[in-house]
């Protein structure tokens, strides 16, 4: 049991990290993460509503979809959507503070398809609830370290000199595509 | 479509806010292709176009899969655009999108089960694919059914393009085939990376370094005229 | 005033927008209506997506258990084999095994589906092997993500999978030279761990399966 929640969440975080192996969550990747502080609180924000999510998704699989497999991308989307809504409220009413940092990039998750990809993997893989957190927290937490590590790469080129050429998306791909390559530097220790 | 004609239309329509300003049919589908691409130019979805792009048919397929859903919907939405209430318009977006994605999801998987195995979760996560809900948004709700059938099949089309240049270079060049198909014979060493995860972030990154490169030498080429 | 676009005579006052009935009334409408489309949808696809699924695992059955005569399912209730799908389980989902009878009527082999972690994510097989020798009769790859062109091979190369067969499970060992141990491997150059994945999930797949139909034969069930 534990070997096995321990390989789903280092799996996830590492070997098939949402962002880097996976291609998840680009748009905000590639968009936000331009300062090291939005980026990991963009990853904390993700993070937790991924888990919301897997408890959500787990309550939905359970005892309401099992009949209706056909309204799945429906029924998670449509929790997906209410979830980040009702975190927004909560965090706004409970931790002002919190809200200030994370405010503006909440509504940002719903369209994170990192969110929808882990209720529908978690489904098809048939995960149960402390499969399915665990899940969560490897996926969130690897699209932390991506936002975090991506930010500070770039904190760093803002002053360097780049080719005009480069200065969109250029660069940001290819050192996307060094990262990534780093990454798979993991693959095989979960084995062995 | 004449100029007379465009204005009649226009002032038979009630103005809407923030609509797209009137324009020839062709101009409303060429858009999507060129100008406007939304992988290339506007840098949407570009979590399909880098994830499932490491063989030719799985671009094709996404780019089918697409297409169906951002016409149906952009149809629908059209033809339903005074129905819709606008506090509660996102969510029926999203309800109508979701429905025609799932549609999608089970053809695929009843009538091309291989392709849906190789696409995966990525076909359902179409719903998230912000082209579709960003077209909705900023142009099906707000004109013509012709002008939104239009332009959904310009973005959609649009967009295959985009996803097949990309998987048609990484299939050629990381295992020496198109469509399966071997291009360069049993000698050539597949350069396995560029059908990995790495080498989809690689090949964006060299299209957008091109697309960089073209645009600054127009520019020079413009500065120098100035000058 | 801004809220309200498109003019619906319904509204009551221009500032209040539309009114929560006709809100709640409009999402219920379209939900209630996609509800139904997909219903349609998926009793029309529903069959050839088992069709498709059945047959899937029935080329991998066969495969690996050399055409048999004939089938036969056991499925998995508790931890013992049982005739009958287990209540309120699909009968393409349950946990099962296949037992490959030949025209004599003999037992020739079982096949069951096991995995586990490969190099990069979980490798999935079709382990087809015979209770009573513990000899494997060869096995095929369900699912892997594995290096494309390195640990692949497990899928793609035919004569891996064809130093399987025969082999004695008791266990199964890797070993990087070519071997004549009946119960030894040669492993992929460059996708060790991979080659290993794949007899880790062969080991497992007959130490949970093997006391299973051993305790089913004893209760006398074949």
């Amino acid at each position: 049991m534990i070997a096995n929640l321990s390989w789903i969440f280092f799996s996830t975080l590492l070997i098939n990290n949402f962002t880097l192996a996976m291609f998840l969550g680009l748009c905000s990747f590639f968009g936000v993460t331009t300062k090291m502080d939005t980026g990991w609180r963009l990853g904390a924000a993700n993070t937790f509503v991924l888990v919301m999510t897997a408890v959500a998704v787990w309550v939905l699989n359970t005892f309401v979809l099992a009949q209706a497999p056909y309204l799945r991308t429906i029924a998670f989307i449509v929790v997906i959507a209410s979830l980040v809504q009702i975190v927004e409220m909560a965090i706004k009413k409970f931790l002002p503070v919190l809200f200030r940092e994370l405010g503006i990039y909440l509504p940002l998750i719903t369209t994170n398809c990192a969110i929808l990809y882990l209720a529908l993997t978690q489904t098809t893989r048939g995960y149960g609830l402390v499969e399915g957190i665990v899940y969560a927290l490897g996926g969130g937490l690897g699209l932390t370290l991506a936002l975090t590590l991506m930010a500070s790469i770039r904190e760093r080129l803002d002053v360097a000199d780049v080719p005009a050429m480069a200065k969109k998306m250029g660069l940001v791909l290819i050192i996307a595509s060094c990262m990534s390559m780093a990454f798979m530097g993991f693959a095989g220790m979960g084995s062995g | 479509m004449t100029t007379e004609a465009l204005t009649t239309a226009e002032a038979a329509e009630p103005i809407v806010p923030g609509a797209p300003p009137p324009q020839p049919l062709w101009l409303d589908f060429w858009r999507g292709i060129a100008d406007d691409n939304p992988v290339m130019i506007q840098m949407l979805g570009l979590c399909p176009a880098m994830a499932i792009s490491n063989q030719l048919a799985n671009g094709l397929g996404m780019g089918a899969a697409t297409i169906f859903v951002l016409v149906c919907s952009s149809l629908l939405i059209s033809l339903l655009r005074s129905v819709i209430p606008t506090e509660v318009r996102l969510a029926t977006y999203i309800l109508i999108i979701a429905t025609f994605v799932t549609i999608s999801d089970l053809v695929m998987q009843a009538y091309f089960p291989l392709l849906s195995k190789t696409l995966g979760p990525f076909v359902p996560l179409i719903v998230v694919n912000c082209i579709i809900l960003g077209r909705a948004e900023a142009f099906a709700g707000k004109v013509k059914p012709m002008r939104a059938m239009a332009d959904a099949f310009g973005m959609g089309i649009g967009f295959t393009l985009a996803l097949c240049t990309i998987s048609a270079f990484r299939e050629l060049v990381g295992s020496g085939m198109l469509l399966g198909y071997s291009i360069f014979g049993p000698n050539y060493e597949p350069w396995v990376f560029m059908i990995m995860p790495p080498g989809g972030f690689l090949t964006m990154g060299l299209m957008f370094l091109v697309m960089g490169w073209w645009s600054e030498r127009k520019k020079a080429k413009l500065a120098g005229v100035a000058a | 005033m801004s809220g309200h676009q498109h003019g619906a005579p319904a509204a009551p006052t221009p500032d209040a927008g539309s009114s929560t009935a006709r809100l709640l009334f409009t999402l219920a409408f379209f939900g209630s209506l996609a509800g139904a489309v997909l219903a349609y949808t998926y009793q029309k696809t529903l069959t050839p997506i088992r069709k498709f699924a059945g047959e899937k695992v029935e080329i991998a059955v066969k495969e690996v258990l050399g055409s048999p005569a004939r089938l036969d399912t056991l499925f998995l209730v508790g931890d013992t084999l049982s005739r009958s799908v287990p209540a309120g389980v699909d009968k393409l989902e349950a946990v099962k095994v296949f037992i490959g009878i030949n025209d004599k009527g003999e037992r020739t082999g079982v096949a069951v589906e096991e995995a586990a972690p490969g190099f990069a994510n979980e490798v999935r097989l079709m382990v087809g092997f015979d209770p009573a020798t513990r000899a494997l009769t060869g096995f095929k790859v369900l699912a892997q993500s594995e290096t494309p062109g390195l640990g692949d091979k497990i899928q793609k190369d035919s004569s891996f999978v064809a130093r399987f067969v025969g082999k004695l499970v008791t266990p199964l060992k890797g070993d990087k030279n070519q071997t004549t141990d009946p119960s030894t491997v040669q492993t992929i150059t460059g996708a060790t761990i991979t080659s290993k994945a794949v007899i880790k999930v062969i080991n497992k797949a007959v130490d949970t399966w093997k006391p299973r139909l051993d305790a089913y034969a004893k209760e006398g069930g074949q």
